[in-house]
């Protein structure tokens, strides 16, 4: 019960930071330094959801089959293979990697 | 490609002048093609979602009210790593800030009023706003903007319950692996943002940051310690403003796509400018 609470208010978040744009006044687009921070942090958390999702275990670092997925995706995208080819190559590749006994 | 069908729909329905004038807008067939390929992508995040642990309403409330792509996905892949709620929340929110500087943008370029800002402000997502900020023309701009944005919106939804009802039926999803799919995605996301020397740099930072911070923070905490060192990295640093903004699928892929869409990202920064003016390269 308690995610959906969160998962609103996220929502509802969302929603306020789009509106947000529409009525701040204009001269606020006139300093960069919040335009920079939104980039900057769009790519820091992304890096971190990718590592997190790759490396952690709860608590614990592990190296396992998500290595391979991320080593994988990594090539398809070198290779400019589109989103869900880059998924499904993610995918599969921890999928044989498991079928093959490493975790 | 899947492009052609509804190409030939959009053009038969409305007859008349209307009708020439929309099959012939390039802002239009941009919009069309990018919300298939994004759209597409939502199958993704609806079987991972649903193996992530959320029920189908969940995952349908995330598309159809939060609709951020990046955002979706980081809600879903905390509470996938054993994060709080309240973890998931902070991660999507810290990530739905680009959508504020993009809304700044298109009030600057469109000038919407009444109603259509607070639809307008729903559609305002990474492809709906280089759909528009690649178009010169004050017109094709609106039409680019809204073609991705309601093409989008109902495809991504589409989708997201195609992916949801199919990942449902998987059993264990380690098996499939779909927790690779996730990293790949997270991987996906970012290449696209990785433009020059520093944003891979804050990238390598925040990897590093989140690394340290795994065994000492409860799960989906070291994200937010990314986030922080993100946030202080952009503070203090001067490069590309618009740096990180990237779409995550790039509708003017083609050669002088990315010229078009930066002297288009610098006309928005120019507020008191007509759009007239401001589109001017």
């Amino acid at each position: 019960m308690s995610l959906w609470i969160w998962l609103l208010i996220a929502c509802v978040l969302a929603y306020a930071w789009k509106l947000v744009g529409y009525f701040v006044p204009a001269k606020f687009l006139e300093d960069p330094r919040a335009s920079r921070i939104a980039g900057t942090m769009t790519i820091g958390l992304l890096a971190s959801l990718t590592v997190v999702n790759a490396v952690a275990s709860g608590q614990a670092l592990a190296a396992d089959a998500r290595l391979g997925a991320l080593a994988a995706a990594a090539v398809a995208l070198a290779f400019r293979a589109p989103f869900l080819v880059v998924v499904i190559a993610g995918a599969g590749t921890a999928a044989l990697l498991r079928l093959m006994g490493w975790n | 490609m899947g492009l052609e069908p509804a190409q030939a729909a959009l053009a038969r329905v409305p007859a008349g002048p209307q009708a020439v004038k929309l099959r012939a807008s390039p802002a239009v067939k941009v919009g069309i093609s990018i919300s298939i390929a994004t759209g597409l992508y939502g199958i993704s995040f609806g079987a991972l979602s649903v193996t992530s642990g959320l029920n189908l309403w969940q995952t349908m409330a995330l598309s159809l009210l939060l609709f951020s792509g990046g955002s979706q996905f980081a809600f879903i892949g905390v509470v996938a790593g054993g994060g709080s709620g309240i973890a998931a929340m902070s991660a999507a929110t810290l990530l739905g800030m680009r959508n504020g500087i993009y809304g700044m943008q298109l009030n600057a370029l469109l000038r919407p009023t009444g109603w259509r800002k607070y639809v307008g402000a729903q559609l305002t997502i990474d492809e709906s706003t280089a759909t528009s900020t690649g178009q010169a023309d004050p017109a094709e701009q609106r039409r680019g903007f809204w073609t991705a944005g309601i093409g989008i919106y109902v495809l991504w939804n589409i989708f997201t319950l195609i992916g949801a009802l199919a990942g449902s039926g998987l059993g264990d999803p380690r098996q499939w692996g779909l927790d690779g799919a996730a990293v790949a995605a997270f991987l996906a996301l970012l290449w696209p943002r990785l433009k020059g020397r520093e944003p891979v740099a804050i990238a390598v930072a925040c990897a590093v940051a989140t690394v340290i911070a795994v065994p000492f923070v409860p799960p989906g905490v070291p994200i937010l310690v990314a986030a922080v060192v993100a946030a202080l990295a952009g503070w203090l640093s001067h490069g590309r403003r618009d740096e990180g903004l990237e779409p995550d699928i790039e509708p003017y892929a083609h050669p002088g796509g990315c010229h078009a869409r930066g002297n288009a990202a610098d006309a928005g920064s120019q507020p008191g400018d007509t759009p007239d003016q401001a589109a001017a390269p």
